[in-house]
């Protein structure tokens, strides 16, 4: 099946910035039929190349060529891109939720004669693409009503439905579980066998990459590093490693991915017991049945489990009821009862909780480092409710420094750093909130590997100064790699409790669906 | 001259606001023959306002959350009826009725508050439903009538002038007020220590500066600014009660937003409500108290209106919701939420009067000086959102 005839090829782009160098002479070339693979730390321009791509930015806005299919391309929208057969699907999915999949499908290219909308055609069509990928639903239903996988199949479906001879994938699998995660790659695939399709896939699962892609441009600054081939042996990749892929993004080898923690574990800090709670959409519905937990001191503890199985439910109902109806069960730190029914109550009390989606839940994004920075405890930098500017910028500092956030200063607004840098931030707020229970619900996700291993350290440091960490992750390296011990939760039960030194991920993966 | 223009362009917002409306005075000025700017007009110029400007200092607020309130004209003919019942009618103590009045204020926010922060039916509704019921309720305590006059203790808060225990002083025909020369000159040597003590501190942290010769202008301007208006109404009859409530209200309110952990927390909350939730800001009662703090704010400037038009009237406060909601977002609040400040709220504020005063000098119908106010709303919105995108693309 080797195809060496090359679909698209971006020659010499650099792309500047007012004073950032985005892209420095960049070229790019993807085959015809084949899976392609673009990483590297955030900020690295893998983003700002798609863009140039897919006329996002215009031509004339960046120097250098794209040729696709032989033709050189001038993009002044994507439109254009669209039409020659470009098709871009963003990691936030662009679909309009009370809309059906037929007519999310062709949204501005609707199946209609003198501007009247064929809806037999729609559907027909609909299932036509639907079919090619896979997807079993009513082309009827309101996209609201499929899960993010399913609504991700819809983007594809619709990206086939513009005749797209590329596709180009922006962190696809970030929100999806494993199995569904697995079957996009598997329609990634399919495509490139049966219908000679192409796919640039950005991401920061590595284990993804090496597992689908054909070849993998590594980008660092700006700049292309390299491309690697991958050669498989029946179908597993013989070339290439994750860490062969994590030394050309960070331009050395991390040779420990999850730094060693030696220090002594204490007593039992924080307990949960017989934890039941209602899906507030759902009554009928238990969304967490009888959890029981400890974490002691000193003790990072994993959280793993499928999406959905109930791990942020959990959290979130703990940390100040955040979510859930008609919870029962108990909550202890250092064997007392603790109430902390109440948001500000459970942070009085020490318990701290880094959400999932750092930039819906944990940062005000029009507001400074700084303003993030305090506002959990905004009490030890007041004094009559009088905020005390200069304690308040010297707090900012210190955390900036000790947590190595990279800013200009702290009255950068937060919307404008890099994912890294903002969960660093939200790191900083909760750490200034003096936890004695630190929550973290998906750390690094969408982070580079570089700062990931930063953020290790950092919960490693915690966890030595006593702190009791419930790591919650979706990947199962980072849950085996980091935790003393681990849960594993399936529908709203905890179905295990493993060792962190002896787990492996066969294991966990056996009590998720044996349950 | 590159570098004034790099400051200009990053604080465009902030400035541009203040630039147009001394642009806007000085026009008005030239264009009058100086009329616009003798001390009477002044002077009538914050009377007229004033109530635009107490309420917009309470819509900042709300606006911030990313609402509005649209209740507030009709709480001012609501408290206005109230206090014209108590007065003229019943001849009760002004005192006791002011104090009276109030507590109806707080009643009145608390009620809203209570099912915008507690039931979450969204602000837009229930102003919505209290500016009905309130215009209602004020017609039917007034059965259509009119009241007055009222008492003259309660007429001072609006026509008054503050005393002057110097006892003033003449120069050949004109008299000055002392006190308020006194009082002008304090708040310049405060606002001018400030100034430097912040520099001071921006130095210290090496924030971005302005460079000195620029900030010594900007301080010198300030000061020279708020000295000639000083004079002006000195040479009149002295700052009128008015402008020193108007004063402290924005004062303490600017102060309480900017620099207290409540005022943070309402930012945050505008800002990502989820997000503040999830910080520990008690999200439903910061809501619960901004709508109630801007009823309160509502029963002052309807004690205002009434006091100085010295009668309350069935169509009292009509379309004061929407001049108050057009200085917050003339004065820089993004509709998201989040963004504004008080100041900027007056400043916006003072803008649009500046131009009704204006027109009006010129004899300028009342039919265009609508039509005008509806276009300057328009363009300094879409003004700030122009500079914004265009902000982003260059990050």
């Amino acid at each position: 099946m080797p195809n060496n005839s090359v679909l698209l090829s971006m020659k010499h782009i650099t792309k500047n910035f007012p004073g950032v160098k985005a892209l420095d002479d960049v070229s790019f070339d993807v085959k015809t039929a084949e899976i392609h693979a673009l990483v590297g730390e955030n900020g690295a321009g893998k983003s700002t190349l798609m863009k140039v791509l897919s006329g996002v930015y215009p031509y004339g806005s960046y120097d250098g060529d794209i040729i696709f299919e032989g033709k050189s391309c001038k993009f002044s929208s994507i439109r254009q891109s669209e039409q020659t057969g470009i098709v871009i699907i963003h990691q936030e999915l662009a679909l309009s939720p009370y809309l059906s999949i037929a007519e999310n499908m062709f949204i501005g290219d609707e199946r209609a004669t003198l501007n009247i909308i064929n809806w037999d055609k729609t559907r027909e069509d609909a299932m036509k693409y639907m079919k090619r990928i896979g997807l079993k639903e009513n082309p009827n239903t309101p996209v609201n009503r499929l899960g993010v996988g399913k609504q991700q199949m819809v983007e594809i479906a619709k990206a086939l439905a513009k005749n797209a001879k590329l596709l180009i994938l922006d962190e696809p699998t970030s929100a999806l579980n494993e199995r569904d995660s697995q079957h996009l790659l598997e329609i990634l695939k399919e495509l490139r066998d049966k219908s000679n399709i192409s796919s640039v896939l950005i991401s920061h699962k590595l284990n993804e990459v090496a597992a689908v892609a054909d070849s993998i441009t590594i980008l660092r600054d700006g700049k292309t590093i390299e491309t690697l081939e991958v050669e498989r042996i029946q179908g597993r990749p013989a070339s290439i490693s994750e860490e062969r892929i994590i030394k050309g993004m960070v331009g050395r080898e991390i040779t420990d991915m999850f730094p060693k923690r030696n220090n002594p574990i204490g007593d039992i800090l924080f307990e949960i017991k017989d934890w039941s709670v209602q899906n507030p959409d759902n009554p009928e519905r238990k969304k967490l049945d009888g959890v029981n937990m400890q974490v002691r001191a000193g003790e990072v503890v994993g959280l793993a489990g499928l999406v959905g199985a109930g791990r942020t439910e959990l959290a979130m109902s703990v940390f100040g009821r955040a979510y859930g109806e008609n919870i029962t069960g108990k909550t202890l730190i250092e064997g007392k009862d603790v109430d902390i029914s109440t948001i500000p109550k459970a942070i009085d009390q020490g318990v701290a909780y880094v959400p999932e989606d750092r930039k819906e839940f944990g940062l005000v994004l029009i507001q400074n480092i700084k303003e993030n920075t305090t506002i959990a405890k905004l009490k030890k930098i007041a004094k009559a409710s009088v905020i005390n500017e200069h304690d308040e910028n010297v707090v900012a500092e210190e955390y900036c420094k000790k947590l190595n956030t990279k800013t200009p200063t702290i009255l950068q607004m937060t919307g404008n750093l890099s994912g890294g840098n903002q969960q660093k931030v939200v790191l900083s707020k909760w750490l200034f909130s003096d936890p004695r229970v630190l929550i973290l619900d998906e750390p690094t996700r969408g982070i580079d590997v570089g700062t990931k291993h930063e953020i290790y350290t950092i919960i490693n440091s915690l966890a030595s100064q006593g702190m009791a960490c419930l790591l919650i992750s979706s990947e199962m390296p980072e849950i085996i790699g980091m935790s003393d011990r681990i849960y594993v939760m399936s529908e709203g039960k905890i179905t295990a409790e493993l060792s962190g030194k002896t787990a492996t991920q066969e294991e966990i993966m056996r009590n998720i669906l044996n349950n | 001259m590159s570098g004034l223009i790099a400051i200009l362009k990053k604080n465009v917002r902030q400035y541009m606001m203040v630039i147009a409306l001394a642009v806007a005075m000085v026009a008005f000025g030239l264009l009058t023959d100086g009329i616009f700017f003798r001390p009477v007009n002044l002077t009538n110029l914050v009377l007229q306002n004033s109530y635009v400007l107490i309420l917009a200092v309470g819509m900042l607020l709300c606006t911030l959350t990313g609402n509005i309130d649209l209740s507030v004209g009709s709480v001012v003919c609501f408290i206005g009826a109230l206090c014209g019942v108590m007065m003229v009618d019943l001849q009760w103590n002004p005192y006791v009725a002011m104090l009276l009045a109030l507590v109806c204020g707080v009643m009145i926010g608390m009620w809203q508050g209570f099912w915008i922060a507690f039931v979450n039916v969204p602000p837009f509704i229930a102003t919505l439903a209290g500016m009905l019921v309130f215009r209602g309720l004020g017609q039917v305590i007034m059965k259509g009538q009119t009241k007055a006059p009222f008492p003259r203790e309660f007429q001072v808060i609006a026509s008054g002038y503050i005393a002057d225990p110097f006892g003033g002083a003449s120069i050949g025909t004109v008299n000055l007020h002392l006190f308020t020369l006194f009082i002008g000159f304090i708040i310049v040597a405060l606002i001018t220590y400030g100034e430097i003590q912040k520099r001071k501190k921006q130095k210290q942290y090496a924030f971005d500066l302005l460079p000195s010769g620029i900030w010594l202008a900007k301080v010198v301007f300030i000061a020279a600014v708020l000295i000639a208006f000083t004079i002006v109404f000195a040479i009149h009859r002295g700052f009128p009660n008015i402008l020193i409530l108007l004063g402290i209200l924005v004062v303490g309110y600017q102060f309480v937003a900017s620099k207290t952990v409540q005022g943070r927390h309402i930012y945050a909350l505008g800002g990502n409500r989820k997000a503040a939730e999830l910080s520990g800001v008690k999200v439903k009662w910061v809501m619960f108290w901004i709508y109630t703090n801007m009823a309160v704010l509502a029963t002052i400037a309807a004690m205002v209106f009434t006091a100085r038009l010295n009668s309350a009237t069935p169509k009292a406060g009509q379309n004061f919701e929407m001049d108050a909601i057009a200085a917050c977002y003339v004065g820089g609040s993004a509709v998201s939420g989040g963004v504004g400040t008080v100041i900027g709220a007056v400043v916006g504020g003072l803008f649009i009067g500046v131009l009704n005063n204006g027109m009006s000098i010129l004899g300028v119908s009342t039919d265009w000086q609508q039509a005008i106010k509806g276009f300057v709303l328009l363009a300094a919105v879409a003004f700030d959102l122009y500079s914004k995108s265009r902000s982003s693309k260059v990050a």
